[in-house]
């Protein structure tokens, strides 16, 4: 198992703060679980301790980064988006080069329940004029796109875990930001996930393999701008395409796909992700069953529908 | 209504079953848990009476624990009013459970309101104010917020608000523990002077220990007889109350103890309960 996406942000963020001066935190009393706090002990005049004042350090970022500073603001996924219209006109209309992080995404997060959970943080983000949304898959590419995003032009929202993820990249991995990664070949079917679940779907790969089925898995780290070609693509290739992600299953990476599919390959899509719903209180591995994130739920899931396409 | 012997009593027991409940669910936070229960026992006991059958009343006195995390203390407080069963307690955040991480209106209704984003709950007290006038109603709303929680804006918006429509029905208490997560609250967003914004902003502010029965109940007496005015509470308490190593502790916010402290606190606490008598 390797680290949670939050550790590889504090951590890296840590680093970066040597060579660019530019760069400011600002965090909303949980840098602690937002890593944030890694930063502020190596940097404590470029660190901001803002209180539960979420919609204040948004605002105060963007003003730090029309002056010319590269702002993280750090909270949790829920309660970051959930101050939308502060980052709506604020970042987004002033296109102000300010990094939303928001951690402790879907119900992998577990017992703390729904008001802790960003389910819906996506979708929002993702239909704001400007931005930018990533959600890496392990702690390479959490490093790699946290070094990226320090040069990129823009607003970014960066959505990271709460849980450790398995380890899928090593340190050759070269990120590339907008770009999808095929992590296996097939043509059986596809599924594009993101964030925690390319794990599941890796994993998911492997169980469907021993059944001779040939899953491909796409890991789509960018999910605006999304990567038309590498969807269309696969879904010419592939009979059956799948998406996976922790989160509502409106607004984010399976409407991402099949907005790109239906404007230009028109396919049947099945979506992956909480079917509308709140989320819950349990363990995350009792929660990733009962809501079929898990590999096993997941090889499932496939495994039926390529039988029922068959008939 | 109990003598404060008797709350006391009740509070120290209900400790108990906060510590129990949080170590089985292996998370949560107990520090919250522990400064508020002395209030929530005495409004819930002394003051909001509620039971089974007057629980969805028009007419009952409303609470909302804005601070939601704190949601354990006040599943104790219904376990012990038979709202819900012990059992339930101890599923603390379990899977199917109604017992929620945080406060979940829609499966738990008792609580109020949906909570666990902080500066949210006072709003909607304030909303459920103005109806008890529409609707010349002589309930009260009661609404705990956190320091921490104090520090958002829509808490200030709030506190804007509630003087205009003249809430004398609705009564504010800060459980003033003095920490939240990332410090202590002076050194993360100091919030004083306090009395004097409020006062300021045109409560009705009153200031007590909130760990002392008689202080809490002197303040919601002047609550009650106060007019035209909504009242404030700064309720001056102690994170983590009751369990040494707990108290204003930052630390223990958001943990739970484990198999060990377990044992260490619960034996701190039936000592005191012991000496309750
Ligand atoms: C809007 C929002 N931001 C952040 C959090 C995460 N959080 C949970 S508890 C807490 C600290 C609360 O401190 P305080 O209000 O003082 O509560 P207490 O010390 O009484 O537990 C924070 C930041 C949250 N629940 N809601």
């Amino acid at each position: 198992m390797g680290k949670s996406t939050r550790l590889a942000f504090g951590e890296t963020l840590a680093l970066l703060g040597e060579q660019y001066p530019n760069i400011v935190v600002l965090d909303a009393d949980l840098s602690k679980s937002t890593m944030s706090n890694l930063f502020a002990k190596k940097f404590p005049d470029r660190f901001f301790e803002m209180g539960i004042q979420e919609a204040n350090m948004i605002g105060i970022s963007a003003g730090l980064a029309l002056s010319g500073k590269i702002p993280y603001a750090c909270s949790f996924a829920c309660f970051i988006t959930g101050r939308y219209d502060t980052i709506r006109v604020s970042v987004a209309y002033n296109k102000a080069n300010v990094r939303i992080i928001g951690t402790h995404a879907g119900i992998g997060i577990g017992e703390d329940g729904t008001t802790q959970m960003g389910l819906e943080d996506i979708s929002l983000m993702r239909s704001l004029p400007n931005f930018n949304v990533c959600q890496p898959c392990d702690e390479i590419e959490t490093r790699e796109l946290i070094k990226y995003s320090v040069n990129h032009v823009g607003p970014m929202y960066i959505r990271l875990t709460r849980q450790n993820l398995d380890k899928i990249f090593d340190e050759n991995y070269k990120y590339e930001f907008g770009k999808g990664v095929q992590l296996t070949d097939g043509n059986d079917a596809v599924i594009f996930a993101t964030g925690a679940l390319v794990s599941e779907a890796f994993k998911a790969s492997k169980i469907l393999k021993n059944k001779g089925i040939n899953l491909r898995v796409i890991n789509i780290h960018t999910i605006k701008p999304i990567d038309k070609e590498i969807i269309i693509k696969s879904a010419q290739e592939c009979k059956l395409i799948f998406t996976a992600e922790d989160h509502n299953i409106i607004g984010g990476l399976g409407t991402a796909v099949a907005e790109v599919l239906c404007e230009n390959y028109p396919s049947r899509i099945i979506r992956i992700g909480l079917p509308d719903v709140f989320g819950e209180s349990g363990t995350p591995e009792a929660l990733y069953k009962k809501y079929g994130f898990d590999s096993e739920s997941l090889a499932r899931k496939i495994e039926s529908h390529l039988k029922e396409e068959k008939q | 209504m109990k003598s404060h012997k008797e709350l006391e009593l009740i509070s120290n027991q209900l400790r108990i079953d906060i510590i129990k409940a949080i170590s089985r669910a292996k998370s949560g936070h107990p520090g919250g848990s522990l400064s508020a229960i002395d209030i929530i026992v005495y409004l819930f006991f002394n003051e909001i009476n509620r039971t089974k059958d007057n629980a969805f009343s028009p007419d009952r006195d409303r609470f909302i624990l804005s601070k939601g995390h704190g949601v354990p203390a006040l599943y104790a407080v219904f376990a012990k009013l038979g709202l819900i069963s012990y059992e339930e307690l101890m599923n603390l955040r379990v899977l199917g459970s109604r017992t929620q991480g945080h406060p979940s209106y829609l499966d738990l209704p008792y609580v109020e309101s949906s909570t666990g984003s902080l500066g949210q709950g006072l709003s909607v007290g304030i909303g459920i104010a103005i109806a008890g006038k529409l609707d010349k109603k002589n309930y009260n709303v009661y609404t705990m917020i956190g320091d921490g929680e104090m520090q958002e804006g829509q808490i200030w918006e709030a506190l804007l608000s509630a003087p205009k429509f003249k809430l004398d029905n609705l009564c504010v208490i800060l459980d003033y523990n003095k920490s939240q997560i990332d410090g202590y609250v002076k050194d993360v967003m100091n919030l004083e002077p306090i009395k004097e914004k409020l006062i300021a902003f045109r409560w009705n502010v009153i200031e007590i220990n909130g760990h002392k029965f008689n202080e809490i109940e002197k303040a919601i007496n002047i609550f009650k007889q106060t007019k035209e005015k909504p009242t404030f509470v700064i309720a001056h308490t102690i994170k983590g109350k009751g369990v040494s190593f707990m108290e204003d502790n930052v630390e223990w916010h958001g943990k739970a103890p484990n198999e060990e402290e377990t044992k260490l606190a619960l034996q701190e606490l039936q000592k005191l309960l012991e000496s309750n008598g």
